[in-house]
């Protein structure tokens, strides 16, 4: 690159993002690795070596706490993928009340998560919450959404999709439209039916619509505990503990090493999972 | 005809379920905003014998010392500053990003792309801001939120880059431009698509965050909206019908938002994309 | 994006989908927070009675000569009770010193406010006066370094010795207290008591004997409200009484790491007792919260609760013509000459160690710590129990199940609960006592779980021992 070039593309333009990330995001993650290892009061810290991690990991609850945090990402991530798709197909052909439709599916995005939450939980009442009350009046006696330990993660891995399902069916429909016509022309030539439409062209012609919903899904599944604090707070017991719940937990007790601990832990656990598997994905991407 | 008679079904089958999962539960909402507290403690679907709406808007209006509208000021100012100060360093650092390639841009790279994955360290982060004393301001704040919604910000707006042909640059630069004055009067401008998408998106996620401003802007003076809903969740006087009425006003703003940009956000993107 | 005038809109548009999945990650990010109490003194705003004592001395508190105009700012939690109280409060005293004015803050109540406190205080801008709770959660402010001192003030002379325990570190008082204390018991619908012929019972057996005939009869013997997960400790913490009575050294010995839950007899007992309730409460017991767990008692759809007495106001309040039908009594042991009454000590009132108004802060402390200041408080809620000042006394007017909890006063059987007497305790003990009252975690195995949670506390606070 010529000097020109260097001039023009000056690094200055990097500063103002760069003062801040490198401030605000970087160095505290650097910090937390040495952090994790005190017992801090904010004010002043202890050093214990690796004292905290042996704590976090002897937490009874931090095994279902790993459990729980890989069922959660896993499945809201799936379903997400699924009806995303099933949603952007539908969405994409030809209907009247399309329009109407997207923006239905879209809104519950731009609802505020803690609103949701709250809204869920009280629908999700074993007894007087409507779900369970229309079951009833179906003579359908609904289980304990939130209670029932065997499937309050679930519930709560259902009402995260029914706020994040408009994102994925948004990308959807917009990998499906940017396929060019000439491939479904020429799949009318051949006499396909709409089954070899969407299997022959939609599903693999919307492949990085595909990877850019795992992806992301799977990273925030991971970290999420946003519709999950106000609906269940890790219970009952700590049924539905996820690592970030479990961070949130040792914050509100005031342990700030063991909490930063937890954040490096849960660092590792993402970092583990989400770079192999983008890394996967976007190599798929460039063989297409 | 057997299969229009299909497709219609299939249609009204869908507008049906689109009643049944989205539209009850907001439903659920609105209408127990209606009710006075012990008519909203039954958590019913039933319509309200009376209306008690704008009395439940006055309570939670007043309620602390007119709380709520120190919030939604609190809220509107993070919003805009952090949307105008997102849109600025993302759009720079991108064009950068885009446009370079020495040994220094991978690196670059790595650490925004690990941005998108690490989940940020948070009692750290506000180690940092005390001593840096932005802890519980507002500048503060604003660089939190801005720090955190830059990795993916940049990446949209380098992708967008790298659209825009070289040869503008190339042109600019033969009549003489510098870098400043190629980026703000040329590139700059042509961002809009990319400046839309980050308005649009990122305003909703500001306004609606909860846990930035729990953990770095704490203060019953600082409360943004999100933090509002604590005001009627005091465990044992459970005041639904305010409860739920402070949920209607704080999702107002998102929905006007949504209202208006309803065919940028959903038909806009997709048609923009198959065309261009 | 109306039209993009560049091609590559396959890679515009995965780029665009990526943003737009990510904005949705970081509107997942905002996490939302209801104020989950860890325990429930850390909530529990006991209301506080008239007690219309108008020959009150007044207290040292006179304003005598009109200073400069002073503010005093004062930070309570945002329970509407609390908020009361402390309104109450400042208007009585601003009525008497004008030239004081107060301006009142409010915090998140529960853990996310312990958590907010310690961080203002951590961070050199606490108020000049703050409300908080007594006992271990006032230890683990560090008090030494962040409260002042009011051990030598005049009005501590007319506080009663078991509150001044509370506020007590290293020797040194710290605080004043807002409101009256409030029992730990377990609170009876006595018209089911009189359907079925049952009496009060004075021994755990009797109670369990008490549960099964009303389980017989058809009707729920005892009420869960498991969503505020905090109440589900209620049991093993209102059990204290019989622990110390059992091991009168337990607090001590807990306190310096030589007594565990698990290996000490007496306290496993408190655990065993949770376990015992198993099957008896009514079915939407994970579900339910604080205030449907009121209505059902008030309504006579549960014939217990193990509750604290500070949801006596909300009864009156909600149900006052049921008030009546409910009594109280304290958590039964394995022995009917040693039954008492395990006692919630009341927040208190502590200044802020680098506050500008020390002098005026004072003032105010003397002022709440009056039977003046306890008639102001009594003015705006209900009394859940006596008070801790000399010379404040509950009316006789109070409903019958506040008095129910006065024999045991009277005759000495009440002990603070362990929270007040050693600062050691767990976070995660609602949790672990959700799982044994669900029936998920056995007793043994629950305590032994705690003695390991108590731990991160006890060595986060630098206590000698562990």
């Amino acid at each position: 690159m010529n000097k020109v070039w260097k001039r023009t593309y000056t690094y200055y333009f990097l500063l103002p993002a760069a003062i801040i990330y490198l401030i605000i995001f970087i160095l505290p993650t650097f910090m937390s690795f040495f952090f994790g290892m005190t017992r801090w009061t904010l004010q002043d810290w202890t050093y214990i070596g690796l004292e905290n991690f042996k704590t976090f990991f002897q937490e009874s609850s931090l095994n279902i706490g790993f459990k729980n945090t890989f069922i959660y990402a896993v499945v809201t991530c799936g379903l997400k993928v699924v009806f995303g798709l099933l949603l952007g197909v539908f969405l994409t052909s030809k209907i009247r009340t399309k329009n109407y439709l997207r923006s239905v599916v879209f809104f519950p995005t731009l609802v505020s998560t803690i609103a949701v939450g709250i809204a869920f939980s009280t629908l999700m009442h074993p007894t007087e919450g409507l779900i369970n009350t229309t079951l009833a009046s179906l003579g359908i006696s609904g289980p304990d959404w939130l209670g029932d330990t065997r499937i309050a993660l679930l519930s709560v891995a259902f009402v995260d999709v029914w706020k994040g399902v408009g994102f994925a069916t948004v990308i959807y429909i917009a990998g499906i439209m940017s396929i060019p016509e000439e491939y479904y022309e020429a799949l009318q030539i051949d006499g396909g039916n709409s089954w070899h439409k969407f299997w022959n062209i939609i599903l693999p012609l919307s492949r990085p619509a595909t990877n850019a919903v795992i992806i992301l899904a799977f990273i925030g599944g991971l970290r999420s505990f946003d519709i999950l604090w106000p609906m269940t707070r890790g219970g009952p017991g700590f049924a539905t503990d996820v690592i970030a719940s479990i961070i949130y937990k040792q914050y509100q007790a005031g342990f700030y090493g063991l909490a930063t601990a937890g954040n490096v832990i849960l660092f590792l656990f993402v970092s583990v999972l989400a770079f192999p598997l983008s890394l996967y994905l976007n190599r798929r991407e460039v063989d297409l | 005809m057997i299969r229009s008679i299909r497709r219609f079904s299939v249609e009204v089958a869908a507008v049906l379920a689109s009643v049944l999962i989205f539209w009850i539960p907001l439903y659920f909402v609105f209408v127990n905003a209606m009710k006075d507290k012990r008519g909203a403690s039954l958590q019913s679907m039933a319509w309200p014998a009376s209306n008690h709406l704008w009395s439940n808007i006055r309570e939670v209006i007043q309620a602390r010392n007119h709380m709520l509208i120190h919030a939604f000021v609190n809220s509107a100012m993070l919003t805009l500053f952090s949307i105008a100060l997102l849109l600025l360093v993302c759009a720079m650092a991108g064009f950068v990003m885009q446009r370079r390639s020495d040994r220094v841009t991978p690196w670059i790279s790595f650490f925004v792309l690990a941005g998108l994955i690490i989940p940020p360290a948070i009692v750290p982060t506000i180690w940092v801001l005390k001593n840096l004393h932005l802890f519980k301001t507002m500048l503060g704040l604003i660089m939190v939120e801005v720090a955190l919604a830059f990795p993916f910000g940049v990446l949209l707006y380098r992708g967008f880059m790298g659209a825009i042909p070289r040869e503008i640059d190339e042109a600019s630069v033969v009549d003489g431009c510098g870098g400043f004055r190629l980026f703000f009067q040329i590139i700059f401008p042509l961002l809009k698509p990319v400046n839309a998408t980050i308005i649009v998106t990122s305003s909703v996620a500001i306004f609606n965050d909860f846990t930035n401003p729990l953990y770095f802007f704490p203060g019953s003076k600082n409360a943004t909206v999100q933090l509002t809903l604590y005001n009627f969740m005091s465990q044992f006087v459970s005041q639904y019908n305010l409860l739920y009425t402070n949920i209607l006003l704080i999702t107002l703003p998102p929905l006007v938002l949504f209202i208006f940009f309803n065919k940028k956000i959903v038909a806009g993107i997709t048609a923009g994309a198959v065309k261009g | 994006m109306g039209n993009p005038r560049f091609g590559k809109s396959r890679k515009y548009v995965s780029v665009l989908s990526c943003v737009l999945l990510f904005a949705g990650l970081l509107a997942g990010c905002g996490g939302s927070n209801k104020n989950d109490s860890a325990s429930p003194s850390a909530s529990a705003s006991p209301s506080v009675s008239a007690s219309p004592s108008e020959s009150a001395s007044p207290s040292a508190t006179e304003s005598s000569k009109p200073q400069d105009k002073v503010t005093l700012s004062v930070l309570t939690d945002n329970s509407q009770d609390a908020v009361n109280v402390a309104k109450a409060l400042m208007d009585a005293f601003h009525a008497k010193n004008p030239n004081i004015t107060l301006e009142m803050e409010t915090r998140p109540s529960g853990s996310e406010g312990d958590n907010f406190v310690k961080t203002r205080l951590s961070t050199g801008d606490m108020n000049d006066v703050f409300f908080y709770n007594s006992g271990s959660l006032m230890q683990a402010l560090n008090p030494e370094q962040n409260i002042l001192d009011v051990s030598n003030e005049p009005w501590q002379a007319d506080v009663i010795d078991s509150f001044k325990q509370t506020v007590t570190m290293n020797g040194k008082l710290y605080g004043a207290p807002t409101n009256a204390t409030m029992g730990g018991g377990w609170f009876y619908n006595k018209k089911i008591y009189a359907n079925l012929g049952l009496t009060v019972p004075t021994t755990w057996a009797d109670l369990t004997a008490n549960n099964k005939k009303i389980k017989d009869a058809g009707i729920t013997p005892i009420i869960g409200t498991y969503k505020d997960s905090w109440t589900s400790q209620l049991i093993m913490l209102a059990d204290y009484y019989n622990v110390q009575a059992e091991d009168p050294t337990f607090a001590a010995d807990y306190t310096a790491n030589k007594a565990k839950y698990a290996t000490t007899p007496a306290a496993l007992r408190s655990f065993q007792k949770l376990q015992d309730t198993v099957g008896y409460m009514n079915k939407d017991y994970l579900a339910a919260n604080l205030d449907s767990g009121i209505k059902m008692l008030a309504e006579g759809k549960g014939a217990h609760y193990p509750m604290l007495t500070f949801i006596i106001p909300t009864i009156l309040q909600n149900n006052p013509e049921s008030i009546n039908d409910i009594g109280f009594f304290a958590q039964p042991g394995d022995n009917t000459d040693k039954n008492g009454l395990t006692v919630w000590m009341p927040s208190a009132a502590y200044i802020y160690k680098n506050s500008q108004h020390v002098d005026e802060a004072k003032k105010f402390l003397a002022f709440i710590a009056s039977p003046e200041g306890m008639a102001a408080v009594g003015k705006v809620s209900q009394p859940t129990g006596p008070y801790v000042i000399k010379g404040a006394v509950i009316p006789d007017n109070v409903p019958q199940v506040v008095k129910d909890m006065l024999p045991y006063f009277d005759s000495g059987k009440t002990a603070p609960a362990l929270e007040f007497v050693s600062p050691v305790k767990g976070p995660n003990l609602p949790q672990i006592t959700v799982e044994v009252g669900s029936g998920h975690r056995k007793a043994v195995d629950a305590a032994a779980m705690y003695d390991k949670d108590v731990e991160k506390q006890a060595q986060q606070l630098g206590l000698a021992g562990w």
